[in-house]
Parts: C-alpha cells; sequence; structure tokens
C-alpha cells in the first residue's frame, strides 16, 4: 500500500520562523518577576501571596469566561493574563481583602483589555488601569499598609515616600533592600532589578524607556524638589513607591509604549516629568501609575511625530526642503 | 581587521543557519541528460528573442536568444542538440515564460572561444561589450544586466568596487565553495572591473563565518594595491546591496538611488567570475555553482550545472529524498521562492535548490500583534514593519507610503522574528507591488495624455 503522501507547501518567504513567540515572552516576564513576587511574600507574610494567587487566577479565569461567553477562541495560554494579574497583585497592599484583587482583575482583563479588542488593542496599560480604579474607589483599603510586619516602631506615617514628603528621613539600604511597607511587589529595589537585568539580557526590553525615565524623573525631582543635591532624598524618591516596578515592568509594557525608536525616549521623558509633577505637587506622595497611564493615552500622538527616517532618507529630504526653500 | 556591519538585521541560529549540510562539499560537475530549457526571461528588463528555430542544431555555448534591448541580455544553449520547441515553460518563480527548449545530445560540442592573451590591452568599451555579449547578470538572484551596472554616468566617480562575498542566506554555499576553489578568478575579475574605475578601490567584503576564505584571499591580495579584504559581521541581510555598501563605505542610499550614485558598483562573486570568464576566456554564461540542500536531500552537494538543467535532475544527482519534503524552495530560506514541482529550469540567477522537511512558515498560527518592536530592530531599513503590515492590510496606500512602506527591500527579517507570527513580509511585499504598479500605471496614463495633448496642439 502506498504511504499517504506530505503535500508539498507554497508561501511566500522568508520560510524558516524564529523560536520565540508571545507566550515564551510572557514566560520571560513572569521569570523575571519572581525574585520581587518571593520577596513580597518574604517581606508581607502568607497573605501576601494568597493575594498574588486570586489575582492571578481570576485574571486567567475572566479571560476564559469573557472568550467563553462570545464564542471566541480561548488565548489564556498566552500567558499575557497571568502577567496581568500577577502585576496587579504586585500593586496592591497586602492588608486588602481577597475579593479586592478580583474586583481588579475583572476590571483589568474585561474593561482594559478586552472590551477593546483582547491583547495588543488595549490602550492602557490592564493593570495599571485597575490599580488606578482601585485607588479612586477604594481608597482607604488601598493605602492600608499597616500588615507590614514591624510597621509601628519604624515609620509613624504610611510609606518612605510619604515620610519624606512630610519632611521626614529614611534610611535608603532598607528601601534598597526592600524591608519598608508598600505595595508586595514594589519594595525591594534590588529584587526588581535583578528581574529588570534578567528581562534585558533575554532581549525582551531595552533600556530606553526606563533610562529616560528614570533620568528625567531624577532630574526633575532635584530642581524643582526643594531639596537641592540631597542624595538620601533622591534614593528615597528613586527607590520608593512603584518607580522601579513602573519603570521597569509597567512603562515597558509592548501593547502601550511607542514601537517607535524616538518614540520610546520622548515617553520616557514624559513619563518622568508627569511622575515628578504628580509626586511633589499632588495629593499624593504616589505618582507613578497615573504617569504611566496618562502616559498610555498620548501614545498613538508620540509615534504620529516620530514615524522613522528610513534608511538612507535623511540626505534626500534636506535636499528636497532646500530644494523647496528654492 | 574591525568587524564591519550595519544597524538591524538579524541572526540566524543553528537550525537555520545549515551552511554546514553542504559547505565541506566540492564542487562537482554534472552532466544532464534529455531536454534543456531555456527561458528566454532570465534577468530584469526586456526578454531576449529567439535567434534559433525548432529543429536548428545548435552547440554549448551558442547564442539563441539575443538581447531585446539596452536593459537585457542575451541567452546561450549549455549543450549540444536540437531546438525541440520554443514555447512557454514554468519557471522556478512559478511563471509562465516564453522558452527555448534543447533536446541533448550528449556530445557537448562547443563552439570555439576566444581567450584573450592578455587583458590589460583591451579598452574599457570593449570589456564592457564582452561582459554584454555573454550575457552576464547579476547571478546573487537579481539578474540585473551587468553591462548596465558597469556603465555608470561617471565612471570616475566611482570610488569603490564592492565584491559581496558574504553569502549571508542560510544554507546556500555555492559562492563560499567557489571562493574557496577558484579564489584567483574572484581576484582577476575584480581587477577586470577596477580597470573600468580608474579611481575606484577594490574591497571583497565576506562574513567572518567563513574565515579560510578571508584567509585565502587576503592572501591572494597581499601585493594587489587596489584590492582588500574586509570580514563582515555574521548577520543576515549582511549581502543586501544597500548594507554592504553601508557597512563598508558609510554611505546610505534608499530605494530611489542606485549604487553608482553613492560611488558603488557592487558583485557578488558568481557574477564576477562570469565576468572573468566572458572577458579574459570569452565564454558566454552557461553554467553556474549550484547547491543542493535541506535535510530532506540524501546527500547535500555543490554543482556546476549546466544552466537549463531542471531541478529534479539535480535533485537525483544529490540522491534523492532521503526524507518527504514539505517545502521545496528555489534559493535560500529567507528570501527563496517555494515551488510546487521540480520540474523547472535552473536560470542564470538560481542559486540553491533547499528542501525542509518541516515547513515552519505555515506550521505556527497567527496571533494577535503585541506592538514588541521585534521587527522595528530587525529591520534594515528601519522601518516599521508591523505598522506597514496593518496599512498594507486596510489598504492605506498614502500611510504605506508615508512610513516608507516603498524602502522595503523584501528581506523577511521581520517575519522570522515575529513572536506573533504574522506574515509581515508578505503583506508589505504585496502592498508594495500594488503601488508601484498603480505608480507604473499613473505615470504611463500621464505620459500618453501629454502626448495626446502634443499631438493636438501640432494638429491645431
Amino acid at each position: 500500500m502506498e504511504k499517504e503522501k506530505k503535500l508539498i507547501k507554497v508561501t511566500s518567504s522568508p520560510h524558516v520562523r524564529d523560536k520565540v513567540d508571545t507566550q515564551k515572552i510572557m514566560l520571560c516576564v513572569i521569570i523575571s518577576l519572581m525574585p520581587a513576587t518571593v520577596f513580597g511574600i518574604v517581606n508581607f507574610g502568607i497573605r501576601a501571596m494568597f493575594v498574588l494567587i486570586i489575582s492571578v487566577a481570576s485574571a486567567v479565569f475572566f479571560e476564559w469566561f469573557y472568550e467563553k461567553l462570545l464564542h471566541k477562541k480561548s488565548t489564556i495560554n498566552d500567558l499575557s493574563a497571568v502577567v496581568t494579574g500577577l502585576l496587579l497583585g504586585l500593586n496592591l497592599p497586602s492588608s486588602v481583602p481577597f475579593w479586592l484583587p478580583v474586583v481588579g482583575s475583572g476590571f483589568a482583563i474585561i474593561v482594559v483589555k478586552m472590551l477593546f479588542g483582547g491583547l495588543g488593542q488595549n490602550f492602557m496599560n490592564p493593570a495599571l488601569g485597575a490599580r488606578c480604579f482601585l485607588i479612586i474607589s477604594f481608597a482607604s483599603l488601598m493605602n492600608d499598609y499597616s500588615d507590614y510586619p514591624g510597621f509601628e516602631d519604624t515609620f509613624s506615617g504610611a510609606t518612605p515616600l510619604a515620610t519624606v514628603k512630610a519632611g521626614g528621613q529614611v534610611d535608603t539600604m532598607r528601601m534598597l533592600l526592600g524591608n519598608i511597607p508598600g505595595t508586595i511587589g514594589e519594595t525591594s529595589v534590588i529584587a526588581l532589578l535583578i528581574g529588570a537585568i534578567f528581562l534585558i539580557l533575554m532581549g525582551i526590553i531595552d533600556l530606553s524607556i526606563p533610562a529616560s525615565y528614570i533620568i528625567t524623573f531624577s532630574v526633575f525631582v532635584l530642581l524643582f524638589g526643594g531639596h537641592g543635591f540631597d542624595m538620601n532624598y533622591l534614593c528615597a524618591e528613586l527607590c520608593g513607591g512603584g518607580l522601579m516596578l513602573g519603570a521597569f515592568y509597567m512603562a515597558t509594557d509592548y501593547v502601550t509604549s511607542p514601537i517607535t525608536p524616538k518614540g520610546k525616549i520622548i515617553y520616557g521623558i514624559l513619563l518622568g516629568i508627569l511622575t515628578g509633577i504628580f509626586r511633589l505637587f499632588g495629593n499624593s506622595a504616589e505618582g507613578v501609575s497615573f504617569a504611566i497611564i496618562f502616559g498610555n493615552l498620548l501614545v498613538p500622538l508620540i509615534e504620529r511625530f516620530t514615524v522613522p527616517r528610513a534608511f538612507g532618507i535623511e540626505k534626500a529630504k534636506k535636499e528636497d526642503k532646500k530644494e523647496a526653500a528654492k | 581587521m574591525s568587524l564591519k556591519t550595519f544597524k538591524g538585521g538579524i541572526h540566524p541560529v543553528p537550525p537555520h543557519e545549515g551552511k554546514e549540510l553542504s559547505k565541506d562539499k566540492p564542487i562537482k560537475e554534472i552532466l544532464p541528460e534529455g531536454e534543456l530549457v531555456f527561458p528566454l526571461s532570465q534577468h530584469i528588463g526586456a526578454p531576449a528573442k529567439p535567434i534559433v528555430a525548432v529543429g536548428d542544431t545548435v552547440l554549448r555555448g551558442q547564442k539563441i536568444g539575443e538581447a531585446g534591448g539596452f536593459v537585457s541580455a542575451p541567452v546561450y544553449s549549455s549543450v549540444s542538440g536540437t531546438v525541440k520547441a520554443i514555447e512557454p515553460r514554468r519557471t522556478a518563480t512559478s511563471d509562465m515564460v516564453n522558452s527555448i527548449v534543447i533536446e541533448n545530445d550528449g556530445k557537448y560540442t562547443e563552439v570555439e572561444f576566444n581567450e584573450v592573451e592578455d587583458v590589460n590591452v583591451l579598452t574599457k568599451d570593449e570589456i564592457i561589450e564582452k561582459v554584454k555579449e555573454a550575457g552576464v547578470v547579476g547571478m546573487g538572484g537579481a539578474g540585473f544586466p551587468t553591462h548596465v551596472k558597469l556603465s555608470p554616468k561617471d565612471p570616475k566617480k566611482i570610488d569603490y568596487v564592492i565584491a559581496n562575498c558574504s553569502e549571508c542566506e542560510p544554507y546556500l554555499t555555492s559562492d563560499y565553495r567557489a571562493m574557496i576553489e577558484e579564489p584567483e578568478k574572484l581576484v582577476e575579475g575584480m581587477k577586470i572591473i577596477l580597470k573600468l574605475f580608474p579611481n575606484a578601490k577594490g574591497v571583497l567584503g565576506i562574513e567572518n563565518n567563513k574565515p579560510d576564505c578571508i584567509k585565502k584571499l587576503s592572501e591572494l591580495c597581499e601585493h594587489e594595491g587596489r584590492i582588500e579584504v574586509q570580514p563582515l559581521a555574521t548577520k543576515y541581510p549582511e549581502g543586501g546591496e544597500r548594507q554592504i555598501i553601508h557597512a563598508i563605505t558609510g554611505r546610505d542610499i534608499n530605494s530611489k538611488k542606485l549604487p553608482a550614485d553613492a560611488g558603488c558598483i557592487v558583485d557578488n562573486v558568481a557574477t564576477i567570475m562570469a565576468i572573468y570568464d566572458a572577458v579574459k576566456l570569452g565564454k558566454p554564461v552557461m553554467d553556474r555553482i549550484f547547491t543542493v540542500t535541506g535535510d530532506a536531500v540524501c546527500e547535500p552537494r555543490n554543482f556546476r550545472i549546466h544552466i537549463g538543467t531542471s531541478f529534479a535532475e539535480l535533485l537525483k544527482a544529490a540522491g534523492g529524498f532521503i526524507h518527504e519534503p514539505e517545502k521545496m524552495i528555489s534559493g535560500g530560506p529567507m528570501m527563496g521562492f517555494a515551488m510546487f514541482t521540480l520540474d523547472v529550469p535552473t536560470t542564470k540567477t538560481t542559486s540553491a535548490l533547499l528542501c525542509l522537511t518541516n515547513d515552519e512558515a505555515s506550521k505556527y498560527e497567527t496571533t494577535a500583534c503585541i506592538n514588541c518592536g521585534r521587527c522595528v530592530e530587525a529591520c534594515p531599513e528601519r522601518l516599521v514593519p508591523s505598522r506597514l503590515a496593518d496599512y498594507a492590510e486596510h489598504d492605506k496606500k498614502d500611510m504605506f507610503e508615508k512610513w516608507y512602506g516603498l524602502e522595503c527591500i523584501e528581506c523577511g527579517s521581520c517575519s522570522y522574528g515575529c513572536p506573533a507570527r504574522r506574515p509581515l513580509a508578505q503583506d508589505i511585499k504585496t502592498m508594495k507591488k500594488i503601488v508601484l504598479g498603480e505608480k507604473k500605471a499613473a505615470a504611463a496614463k500621464a505620459k500618453a495624455e501629454a502626448e495626446k495633448a502634443k499631438e493636438e496642439k501640432k494638429e491645431g
């Protein structure tokens, strides 16, 4: 009996593909968040772990449920919902009631992500959108950092940033390590940087957004912070709040950041200025989340004005202008 | 020596480099059997016109089609035999092209070739005429008639003659083998081209994954004052014309410019060797080096083939299939053409037959674009492929042009690296063809109307 023949396939070139796909990229992001996650659980105790698990599980559930309801193909295998859930969880204080991450994930996945067309179509970072929604709606729950062990004897205010804002001094070493109150994932700068280095080495993110963001923010704070060139103050501003988590993991979110190389730099600078304004002149000591979701809205505009000039075009354009001027 | 390169591009990693399959297999001459097919359009420009009739006896090296214009090239028979038919036949790019079919008599009786004792006595015009007569075209794949390339407006302004020895396409090894086995021919060919351009320096741009070629050619060029070897980083598409010019000279050209506008003449290894054959030995383009490779092929090999031999025969010479192929490609995996039959002839521009057991292009399903920017990083032309593909899909031609879609060199780097497996290169290529076609039609229409108006004026 003749063996069944494979059909010859005919497609347009190229005929080979790289091994990296969306799922692998998302997996790398999840791995890179592990140091911060583990540290958060160690720092805040077992309750933090439950918050994270509930957040991730409900994010995945809502994506699956929405697609099931609308008879769409399930996309939970691309792991993007896991990333959203994890980021949202890391942005919550460990003291929140367990229903809060569920509400947050529901808002992130259904309202911010799926209603706008799912992965790749959302104009705002889902995790941050949900966090801002929760901050506005459940302010007292979201600003309750009292779950931190030893909270009473270390700080009089809520977070180190609030302390700084009120004019107090903070221990920079503790802020680097992360032995401070805050949301589950934002406290340890070292753990976040380890993950960020992993992401950069794997080629998942590049430095243009985080670097321009952090540099602009530092300059802004030094100029307008009213503390002069005070390193302790600058370190507190850099290590405190969600800046590191925001700069390396949220601002670099592919979907909601510009794709053009110049646009990335402009976007980073914009975020730096916005964060500075919100932190120094705003009501709250925090500003990263609002800066990033506000920046997200400006991405289409930034892209429009930063269309990269194609290879070899530059000179021709100048000549054209000259000719036009003549 | 430092490595030079360009910005962007991709590093095809194993298993995609694929050169190890055939790189150590010496070039073997193979004699074809049965009929050979000579498409009259093996180059860019006007098709050649047949100058033989059915039933005529032809010899190896006899001209069977003459150039159909200035931008055109003649076609020669690579075997002796009788003309069996002149009819449209399918080629490797799946087009039907008017072709001369010759029944091989197996004797390989040759016409007499006029070898030149000393190429230094030839004038510049004589050299260009010989190249033109021999039907030399860009043998790396583009097929642009070489005599046109060698006749820029002002030859004195050319200061670089670049030998494109990068062979950046994965799997292909024909240029590599040619450089290893006949490096003298490449250097002599370069010397002939340099005679045309008194102010030019000759540069052999070789990717550093071929250290043996770099060594051998550096030794050969040691006493050649005007020729030097420049190692290049191993990256695809290092051998793209605009990319290799940038790597070697730092000059940038766009789609509206020719290399000559940047003072450069670029030819690939096979073309330069063909120039040597044409000028020194008086031989027209009849043979070429050809790689048969891929994991579906029994014995991957490099052959010296008679142009016009069918792909099927070359596969047979390489031992046939060891595994059932899923895809058969004329050329390399990045820019080659997928074929559905091997009963098509080789031409001046076909450099390889690649048969793969596993087709990655159709294996993966396209998912949503996550805007990751990998295509932007990979694009050697500094475009934004994901946006261009969006504009192509939504038929937004003005935006497509505004984002420089027409500058695409169709290298496929964007599709290769896309984690959402989008057919970016395919979308952009298609839109590019549509836009260019419309422009051509509009230009032709404007021209016709202008002429009509002129005539009416005259009559008036």
